[in-house]
């Protein structure tokens, strides 16, 4: 590791990657697998869970409807902390994995809007209500479309890289800012009335298939990141590739 | 920096008009929403201040792409970015946005009032308006400066940074609109929403130039 | 029930957006394998392929 160590910078952005690949080789069918094994057992779980007294058969949303959210949380966090490793310590492999989440946290958070509006139409009688939990990942959602429209924006994949891990950590250190002042906005225009039937603590027979949906959902956001990763990284070597071939024909061109 | 400050205002009166195209973009924005809401002379009081901090809003985001935009092009912002080790490149950009919302956002604060009375709002709504719109939009263009910078490399990055500027200045509309009420109506507060507009100010003050300092230095290098 | 549609179609919604990840993902990754091999193919080698092996 000597020679490493004295030219550290070129030679450790390219052996992460390729140790990266070969490892996401190996995992990754082992990761699918799982994440599936767990999901069939939380769906399995999930159908054969006891409606609820109050909701019925939709509380079953919930066990989609939850994992969403938290996922959708846990990707942002996990973009601020990428984002921290590409600005502080510009390690290669962080802005690769900054970029491949924010396509997979914008889809998470969507579905969590999605199914939030399904549950909300037989519960409450409208899709959408400006509830302070919706308003705010409904602004997360704006902000993961920011994210990836600013990253798709810029060519140079480092500018662009670090361009999204500033926006990003504005957007991280801007969350519980949003989070209060859309409860206190909350607050003023709706008195407590609409919602918050049942706030009462998860009955185990619910909570078991929650917790069971959350991890296999959670074992899948793995899985596509680790996908997303292998992908972009072979997608910058092809494009490196590509100037290759292009200056090698442009040498011989000169040559003939 | 006084000379950074005169030199970056007197840039952004002279370039295009700047801040008489923001004043004509909130006037029109304004007088569209009566015919967007009908003559209602109630509601378009009670919505007054609203409308006033969403067309305040529109308008500072409007010419913000200006802000590094003009120093990028004569090539003036590399060099402001290389004398980084002599004043702190935050310090810079902090001074550029008080130029910047001296020369275009100010005059749209102080046509707030001609505005509100389009709206026919009460003088007393109308300063409360005035006055949240006077201490709640420099965080709209601090907030914006961070955008600006990350988006000053793009050929046409207005667009982009409205877009990724909007969603972080949801809580400053929040505070102003609830104090900008909470002036005029009895059983909302006043104080307590102004008083958090002023901290976000003054948090974005410290955050907004040193996230668009390291924006800058990262798209120059 | 009606409950029943909206469960079904919350479900329902959530399967196809994730099919459609993976399926893009997939997609995306065959493509780039390809043309990855087909870049090989004609000899072109990165810079740190030919460190290694010189």
């Amino acid at each position: 590791m000597t020679d490493t160590a004295a030219q550290p910078t070129r030679l450790l952005d390219l052996a992460n990657p390729t140790r990266f690949l070969s490892l996401a080789g190996t995992l990754l069918p082992w990761l699918a697998g799982l994440s599936a094994l767990v999901l069939a057992a939380g769906l399995y779980m999930s159908v054969n869970a006891p409606d609820d007294y109050q909701q019925g058969m939709t509380v079953k949303i919930m066990f989609i409807h939850v994992p969403f959210a938290w996922l959708s949380m846990m990707c942002y966090t996990l973009m601020a902390a990428s984002s921290v490793g590409t600005l502080v310590w510009r390690h290669p492999l962080a802005d690769v994995s900054a970029k491949a989440a924010a396509p997979i946290g914008a889809a998470f958070t969507a579905l969590a809007l999605i199914t939030g509006s399904l549950w909300g139409k037989p519960m409450w009688g409208t899709w959408w209500v400006w509830d302070a939990r919706l308003t705010s990942v409904f602004v997360l959602f704006l902000m993961y479309l920011g994210i990836i429209a600013l990253s798709r924006a810029l060519d140079d994949p480092a500018k662009s890289a670090r361009a999204a891990a500033v926006l990003t950590l504005v957007g991280f250190i801007n969350i519980p800012i949003i989070k209060f002042s859309v409860d206190w906005w909350n607050t003023l225009h709706q008195p407590a009335s609409v919602l918050r039937a049942g706030g009462s603590a998860i009955d185990p027979t619910l909570l078991r298939p929650l917790l069971v949906m959350a991890l296999g959902f959670t074992l899948l956001f793995f899985t596509l990141h680790m996908m997303a990763m292998r992908n972009e990284i072979w997608r910058r070597r092809v494009i490196a590739m590509r100037r290759m071939a292009a200056r090698r024909a442009d040498e011989k061109g000169e040559e003939a | 920096m006084t000379a950074l400050f005169i030199r970056d205002f007197r840039l952004a009166l002279r370039a295009g008009g700047g801040a008489l195209v923001g004043i004509l973009f909130f006037l029109a924005v304004i007088a569209v929403v009566p015919f967007g809401v009908g003559p209602d002379l109630a509601l378009l009081s009670r919505i007054g201040p609203a409308m006033l901090w969403i067309g305040a809003l529109l308008a500072a985001l409007l010419g913000l792409d200006r802000l590094f935009q003009a120093d990028r092009d004569d090539g003036s912002l590399d060099l402001l970015v290389m004398a980084a080790d002599r004043h702190m490149l935050g310090v810079t950009v902090l001074v550029k946005c008080f130029a910047h919302w001296t020369a275009t956002v100010l005059p749209l604060v102080l046509a707030a009032p001609m505005l509100g009375l389009f709206m026919n709002m009460t003088p007393l709504a109308i300063g409360a308006t005035a006055l949240t719109l006077l201490v709640g939009t420099p965080a709209i263009t601090l907030i914006g400066a961070v955008g600006a910078a990350l988006a000053v490399s793009l050929p046409r990055g207005g667009l982009l940074v409205s877009v990724i500027v909007l969603p972080l200045t949801i809580p400053v509309l929040i505070f102003g609109v609830s104090a900008a009420y909470g002036a005029t109506t009895e059983s909302a507060p006043f104080l307590a929403p102004f008083l958090i507009l002023a901290a976000i100010t003054l948090f974005f003050a410290v955050i907004g130039p040193l996230a668009a300092s390291a924006a800058l230095k990262f798209s120059t290098d | 029930m009606n409950h029943l549609a909206f469960v079904l179609s919350s479900y329902g919604v959530s399967l196809v957006v994730l099919l459609g990840l993976v399926a893009w993902l997939l997609i995306d990754q065959r493509a780039q394998r390809t043309e990855l091999q087909r870049l090989e193919a004609q000899g072109i080698r990165r810079r740190s392929q030919k460190a290694q092996k010189p």
